[in-house]
């Protein structure tokens, strides 16, 4: 087997100087009825890497890669173009099979990296403190209102959830807080060209601990956060800020700015790619730092050797569990490590002229499309505002329309049918995306399917 | 002893004056191929790219008059200079690809670079989660058909595959055991952990809403069986057991002990965190175990890298299986795999889901290495990988407890990992001197002071993607740096002397923590970004 060096010489010399007359010496602790004396049932014996490597690519080639599509989906996960350099850092063994940096002497890498990716977060988002990154966006999302809670000490039991928070962000929030008490005031997204922000702002109330509220929506909407944030902050509760588009926030305002006082969000539009979901990159980020001791995951921070040198440290770790076990601020053990790199490697191949530029052709190009879209018959746009992702509402069944477009290789977006299956209402709603990496061909190939499709 | 290393070095060539050999400062601070690197915030200006984007081009606004105008501070640099930047940094990393990593419970074995090349697979990298499902069947196909494999290795009924880390996957064992004791009309308050377990089980209960009882531990490093029966009745919800434990022993007692918990009306997670150890030797499930995560970047190998992303899907038993999260995967009669989310659970009978855990459907990435993994292991190569791995942490307990305390080392042989404590080191030296001298001997050190069962533990998991030259020149550096500590060797305490920073102050860290960049002097009059943006 090409993966183990040991040979049947090895095995023995070794068992002789343990004293075991064999291997299964070894296991005389696990109790004979429960040992398996064979191989396990149904797996086929050990495989050639060039087998592998075809039965991978078989089931690999029954996906449409979004490469080979006509591509405009969205809702959390977006297609960019990774340049090759990040692939190409990422896969370097030291940082590939490098463990968490717990021995900072030797993992100085890692940690310099992880400074400057949290520097990078904070900046983006208008913080002051990121963390060194958590699971996903979702997962971020609900750390942030188990945050909010802390914060309130318990005092204040009721989170505020925008109706349009992306909806299986608030199944995870709604799922955690089953089994914290919190009480979740969830609304239906509101189908209308601008989000419902009275409606939102009219639900804070003196219990709130926290109201989290999307940013560009699920719908694509953009708005100006300031009022929520002076309402929230009026009833003593803090504003959770989602963004699931990074790239948004090199042509629009950041959530800190606008007083947002913990952002977090999904990252996986900056050098992670779509992969199917996962991994991904979840972002979290402070505004003031007198919150930093309340922040779930981990953080890297500067200080010096013994010589006097800059070096970096995992620190601030009294917050986490292998030191505070059930009086930990989470339970959560890693980060999204590899995935923080290609992120930060891909934002210093940016820097803040690329990213811009990034930005606005995305947004350039989404305007296209929004336009072209408008004049296919049946066809309206909801939103007034929008970074690179709008709603367009198809007058029947989108997830039906979406399922015949994909026959044809074209994805035309996220059907708002899949995304909220309980609101008939909605089913209408398509949410369509364009990157950098769409092309006015592709714009005209949707325009022209759903021309053909909706007549 | 023979040369700990395999090239004819031989330790102990006497340097008598090391000044006089260190060598003069020099003006850069690098010292030949250990590269100072400062931050990209130093080197990078906002107006550099490495990236070719067209210039803004005039035409319309939807940004709804939320324009950034302010400057955003993110430093760029070209791609020659990125590539130099990262590689300068990979350098002062240590890495399995660099030496043997015997992190115990960590399982740092070599990741092959096959699984690498099948993650990269357009159509599983480059396949988005929302994709018409009939777009993404071969995607779906992998995830069922590691999510079988992971139950055929475990003897269980069901797998939740969507939790994203081993953290997350304990979490999601626990809101099934809690799911299944409130559809009872069961409320349960205490889950009993051994003082042993890794910090995530009780952070895990105490986050699930639990109160975190201890277990006591015997003599033999092991569940105190009697005292865990003692303590059950009908406020425990359920127990949360390491087996193989974390002091490398297996719990010979674990289906007595599930047993007994379910007859108390409680249900039994298992950390899988040492599954790697068990593969293909002997099933979880055959134990009475209710839930258990697998950590994927253990026991399958999918990369650490540098801390995440890990994967962590739950088995679960007959009596679990219907609370288990959304979305999941179903393969019908017909053969198609299905992917079952909240608007067709019903269909598929899965109307008791205690949520969901995480926006898509979990770790693809992780999944398509696990799945090229276990595939080239093979029935007959994951029995092997277990019984090697244990066979090399029973050779380096054996060849190392002469000179190290191996508290447990009376218990019978040990599993994937050997655990030592501090038992004889002179004065004032600590575990944490002797990780520190390994450093210089070119080792990542063990795990340290866990578990906390153990006066300054040394939990050594070697894996079994080492050879037995690597493992005789690792005992041979570890014997030296033990026989140093009980010497009372004063060097120890200012190790590494040799790695690219010496001891780094962490308390300072902490009292005036700097946890991002901020420019020393912030320049007046820098173009503000929209005018550099022309629009």
């Amino acid at each position: 087997m090409r993966y183990l060096p040991l040979t049947d010489a090895d095995r023995s010399e070794m068992l002789e100087k343990i004293g075991a007359s064999d291997v299964d010496a070894l296991f005389v602790d696990v109790p004979e009825e429960a040992r398996l004396d064979g191989p396990i049932h149904g797996l086929p014996m050990h495989a050639s890497e060039m087998a592998v490597e075809k039965h991978m690519r078989r089931l690999s080639k029954k996906n449409l890669a979004a490469a080979d599509a006509a591509f405009f989906l969205g809702a959390g996960a977006y297609k960019h173009h990774v340049p090759a350099s990040v692939d190409h850092i990422i896969q370097r063994g030291e940082f590939l099979t490098a463990y968490t940096p717990y021995q900072p002497e030797i993992a100085q890498g890692t940690l310099q990296m992880l400074f400057e990716f949290q520097s990078q977060v904070a900046h983006l988002y208008g913080c002051a403190v990121a963390n060194a990154s958590m699971y996903d966006g979702s997962t971020a999302c609900w750390e942030a209102v188990a945050m909010a809670g802390r914060i309130a000490r318990g005092k204040k039991r009721k989170v505020v959830l925008s109706g349009a928070l992306h909806p299986h962000y608030a199944e995870v929030v709604k799922t955690m807080a089953k089994f914290t008490d919190d009480e979740i005031a969830h609304a239906r997204p509101a189908m209308q060209a601008a989000p419902d922000n009275d409606g939102l702002i009219a639900r804070i109330d003196e219990d709130t601990a926290s109201v989290v509220v999307q940013y560009p929506d699920i719908l694509g909407r953009v708005t100006d956060l300031a009022p929520i944030a002076e309402a929230a902050h009026a009833k003593g509760a803090l504003l959770i800020v989602v963004n699931t588009e990074p790239v948004a926030l090199g042509a629009l305002k950041s959530p800190g700015e606008m007083g947002a006082d913990i952002v977090v969000g999904e990252g996986q539009s900056i050098g992670v790619g779509l992969q199917f979901g996962g991994p991904y990159l979840g972002l979290f980020a402070v505004r003031d730092p007198k919150h930093v001791r309340m922040m779930p995951g981990r953080l890297c921070g500067e200080t010096q050797d013994a010589e006097g040198k800059r070096g970096y440290v995992l620190t601030l770790s009294t917050r986490e569990q292998h030191i505070r076990r059930e009086k930990a601020t989470s339970n959560i053990c890693t980060n999204s490590g590899l995935c923080a790199l290609a992120f930060s490697v891909h934002m210093t191949l940016l820097g803040e002229a690329g990213l811009r530029r990034l930005a606005m052709e995305n947004h350039r190009l989404a305007c296209i499309a929004a336009d072209r879209l408008a004049k296919v018959p049946g066809v309206s746009v909801l939103n007034d505002s929008f970074f690179n992702e709008f709603t367009i509402r198809l007058g029947t069944d989108a997830r039906a329309v979406v399922r015949k477009l994909a026959k044809q290789d074209v994805l035309a977006g996220v059907s708002l049918g899949r995304l909220f299956p309980d609101h008939a209402d909605l089913a209408d709603g398509l949410i369509v995306a364009v990157t950098e990496t769409t092309t006015e061909e592709d714009i005209e190939t949707l325009a022209s399917a759903l021309e053909e499709v909706l007549a | 002893m023979s040369a700990p290393n395999a090239s004819g070095w031989k330790p102990g060539t006497p340097v008598q004056d090391h000044n006089a050999m260190a060598g003069p400062d020099t003006v850069t601070g690098n010292r030949a191929l250990m590269l100072e690197e400062p931050l990209i915030f130093e080197i990078g200006t906002t107006e550099t790219t490495g990236v070719d984007l067209p210039e803004p081009q005039s035409g319309s606004n939807r940004l709804g008059g939320l324009d950034r105008s302010e400057k955003i501070g993110l430093p760029g640099l070209s791609e020659p200079e990125t590539i130099r930047h990262y590689t300068r940094l990979s350098r002062q990393n240590y890495a399995i690809d660099l030496g043997l990593f015997p992190l115990g419970s960590c399982t740092m074995k070599h990741n092959p670079r096959l699984n690498e090349k099948v993650a990269r697979m357009p159509g599983f990298a480059d396949v988005h989660p929302l994709q018409p499902v009939d777009t993404v069947r071969g995607a779906l196909e992998v995830v069922n058909e590691l999510a079988h494999w992971l139950i055929e290795l475990t003897g269980m009924h069901g797998v939740a595959m969507s939790p994203k880390a081993g953290a997350h996957g304990e979490l999601c064992g626990i809101l099934c055991i809690r799911a299944a004791l409130e559809a009872r009309g069961d409320a349960r308050e205490v889950i009993l952990v051994p003082e042993s377990a890794h910090g995530t089980n009780p952070a895990t209960a105490a986050f699930a809403g639990y109160r975190v009882e201890d277990i006591p531990a015997n003599a033999d490093g092991r569940v105190d069986l009697e005292a865990l029966k003692a303590r059950l009745g009908p406020d425990v919800a359920g127990v949360m057991i390491t087996n193989p434990n974390t002091c490398g022993l297996f719990e010979r007692d674990m289906k007595a002990i599930s047993d007994a918990v379910h007859e108390a009306g409680g249900f039994v997670y298992c950390d899988g965190a040492n599954f790697n150890a068990i593969v293909g030797k002997v099933r979880p499930g055959d134990l009475g175990v209710d839930a258990m995560h697998i950590n994927l970047h253990k026991t399958f190998s999918t990369p650490h890298g540098g801390g995440g992303p890990g994967s962590g899907p739950v088995v679960l038993s007959e009596a679990l299986s219907p609370y288990g999260p959304l979305p999941f995967t179903a393969r019908t009669k017909d053969g198609v795999v299905h992917l079952v989310e909240e608007g067709n659970a019903a269909e598929f009978e899965h109307t008791k889901a205690f949520g969901r855990m995480t926006a898509f459907h979990g770790q693809m990435g992780m999944f398509t290495r696990a799945l090229a993994y276990i595939l080239s292991h093979g029935a007959d190569g994951l029995r092997q990988v277990a019984e090697d791995a244990v066979l090399n942490a029973n050779y380096i307990l054996r060849s190392l407890e002469d000179v190290l305390h191996a508290p447990f080392g009376h218990s019978g042989p040990c599993m994937h990992e050997a655990l030592f404590g501090d038992k004889g080191f002179a004065g004032d030296i600590s575990t944490l001197d002797l990780a520190k001298a390994l450093i210089d001997e070119g080792y990542h050190p063990m795990t340290m002071y866990f578990p906390l069962v153990v006066h300054g533990a040394m939990l050594v998991e070697p894996t079994e993607t080492e050879s037995k030259a690597a493992l005789d020149q690792f005992i041979g550096a570890l014997r030296s740096v033990a026989e140093r500590a009980k010497a009372g060797d004063e060097s120890l305490k200012t190790a590494p002397h040799y790695a690219p920073r010496r001891r780094l102050d962490e308390t300072l860290a902490a009292r005036k923590p700097i946890l991002a960049w901020e420019e020393p002097n912030p320049p007046g009059g820098a173009p503000s970004m929209s005018e550099q943006g022309g629009r």
